[in-house]
């Protein structure tokens, strides 16, 4: 465990860790929404954010929270439309966003396409203990607002008319939540990259959806997921030298594969085991599963 | 004092993109009934029902829930909605309780963390429609017609005056449609529970039901009044209607697969075949 005496190594383990237990808190209601990739799309709005931020020599993150939430917003009225010409919106917001990125870094001779890599792929490694109070604090909104809230955006995310029938402010939860995942995807810029940041919301939720058989436990799992791969990622990206933000997703996915072949393997088993009584028992009724 | 109607409807109209579903419709519940809202697909059973839940808007016309205009309405709690099924499966898996717990929100408030009361109203619920043994399991894994019995659960863990259901037993196994006819016929008999007092003065003895239906099956004894629409007007108010006679409506397009012969309230649309 030498390599975290160093400092940096240390700012990058903290910065991968708050991301390993925000992302997924919040992509639990994307993947319930059926909204997964959602998060990619304010990850290329918010790439307009930082090339601000870098034009203007203000801080990236702020510029990108702004445009980000910005276009989370936007994107929420889109959907809260239901129109079908939504998708085409979505489309030309997404790539308008990353779009104008790339054009306005271009505009600035001093910075060059390395900085914009660094958002697009993640630069853990060159985290500052100044990123890391914002971070920080940005993670301790999200947290508050996705599990201090749990029971409400779970309402509006499983059934939107119910919610609706129930009284509930619908549409306020929904724009906080639609900002939520705009912080969110800033606060996972810096471990995984914007290109990157949705496999951290969706993928240990994924996993967790495998092996828990409530919203609660998804949840739960998902955050304990994120923050093992998030600190296994960068450890070994210290130890074999590899491009962290990657190595993070990569172990994620491995460990969804893991989980895929170990929940039906169990479920194979326990069928096997319960399969006749259970035959006699139940009559044939309608199951109306996906 | 006599008790305000819990549904005043006047003149409801509702539209499509300029395509008018409803025309000028007017509807009065009054405490205790079970209205039973017949027609065919498209007749505007599900859009009246949504219409005077607020959620769709009227074009034209007025609604008012327990005397109260539905803009100004905020008593939510009082009405237990039943969709027709539970969206699309959601991606991430929920347990019964989980699910019948949002319908307890109406009556928590916002940030207000769960009391014993709303864990026990809770539990209660999900007694009630048959599911005490399946509660910690994912709502997925449920039957058809268990899932409805959830959904009518988490209307019911709100501890409604009304209960307003769409198309409850559509697609529905026989024994969950009669043990679904016994909790509606439970909800009806029920006094009003301590909650009562809070809203003492509105308390009506039983609670009130409006269900959309094709058919009533093992509800039918239940229903005390019938409305029948057709292409977006009533066209009967009273008594139940034989079945027959609805069915043989010239503008009923009942296309699900059953035999003629068979008898009602056992058929369901997905259910056979």
């Amino acid at each position: 465990m030498s390599i975290f005496s160093l400092p940096f190594m240390q700012y990058a383990l903290v910065g991968a860790l708050i991301t390993g237990l925000a992302a997924p808190a919040l992509g639990t209601y994307l993947v319930q929404r059926r909204l997964a990739l959602i998060g990619d799309g304010i990850g290329h709005i918010a790439l307009t954010g930082v090339a601000v931020g870098l034009l203007t020599a203000n801080s990236p993150v702020l510029t990108a929270t702004l445009t980000a939430a910005a276009g989370a917003v936007a994107i929420e009225l889109v959907r809260e439309r239901g129109k079908t010409s939504g998708d085409v919106a979505l489309a030309i917001l997404f790539y308008g966003g990353i779009a104008g990125g790339v054009f306005l870094v271009n505009l600035s001779a001093s910075h060059t396409n390395a900085n914009l890599m660094a958002y697009l792929f993640g630069s853990p490694l060159t985290t500052t203990p100044g990123d890391l109070r914002v971070m920080a604090v940005l993670a301790g909104v999200i947290l508050a607002v996705t599990v201090g809230l749990r029971p409400w955006l779970f309402a509006i995310c499983h059934d939107e008319e119910h919610a609706r029938v129930s009284g509930l402010p619908v549409r306020t939860l929904n724009l906080l939540l639609a900002v939520a995942t705009a912080v969110t995807v800033t606060v996972a810029m810096r471990a995984v990259g914007l290109l990157l940041v949705s496999a951290l919301m969706v993928i240990p939720v994924a996993t967790a959806q495998l092996l828990a058989s409530g919203f609660r436990a998804t949840q739960r799992l998902a955050m304990g997921i994120g923050v093992v791969v998030a600190g296994a990622g960068i450890w070994f990206a210290g130890m074999y030298d590899t491009a962290p933000g990657a190595t993070i997703v990569l172990l994620a996915i491995a460990g969804f594969a893991l989980a895929t072949v170990a929940s039906s393997g169990w479920r194979r088993l326990r069928r096997s085991r319960q399969g006749l009584d259970e035959a006699a028992a139940e009559p044939p009724e309608v199951v109306l599963t996906r | 004092m006599s008790h305000p109607p819990v549904i005043e409807l006047r003149d409801g109209v509702v539209g499509y993109h300029d395509r008018p579903v409803l025309h000028e419709v007017s509807l009065t519940v009054a405490p205790g009934e079970v209205l039973a809202i017949l027609g065919a697909n498209g007749s505007g059973k599900s859009t009246l029902v949504k219409a005077v839940l607020g959620l769709l808007p009227l074009a034209a016309g007025t609604v008012a829930l327990f005397g109260t205009p539905l803009a100004r309405f905020r008593q939510r709690h009082r009405i237990g909605y039943v969709p027709q099924r539970l969206g699309a499966g959601s991606g991430v898996p929920a347990t019964v309780t989980e699910v019948v717990s949002s319908g307890r929100l109406a009556r928590r408030g916002l940030l207000r963390p769960a009391r014993a009361a709303d864990r026990q109203a809770v539990a209660t619920a999900i007694a009630t429609v048959g599911l005490a043994d399946r509660h910690a399991d994912p709502v997925t894994t449920l039957s058809g017609g268990q899932q409805q019995r959830a959904l009518i659960a988490r209307a019911l863990a709100a501890e409604p005056e009304l209960l307003v259901l769409d198309e409850p037993t559509a697609g529905v196994d026989a024994a969950s449609q009669v043990a679904f006819a016994a909790t509606v016929r439970g909800f009806v008999a029920s006094e009003r529970s301590s909650e009562a007092s809070d809203a003492a003065g509105f308390a009506a003895g039983g609670g009130t039901v409006v269900l959309v239906a094709h058919e009533l099956g093992p509800l039918a004894e239940l229903v005390s009044r019938a409305v029948v629409l057709h292409q977006g007007r009533v066209v009967h108010d009273g008594a139940v209607p034989p079945p027959a006679g609805h069915h043989a409506d010239p503008g009923h397009q009942h296309v699900h697969p059953h035999a003629p012969g068979e008898p009602l309230g056992l058929w369901n649309g997905t259910g056979r075949q």
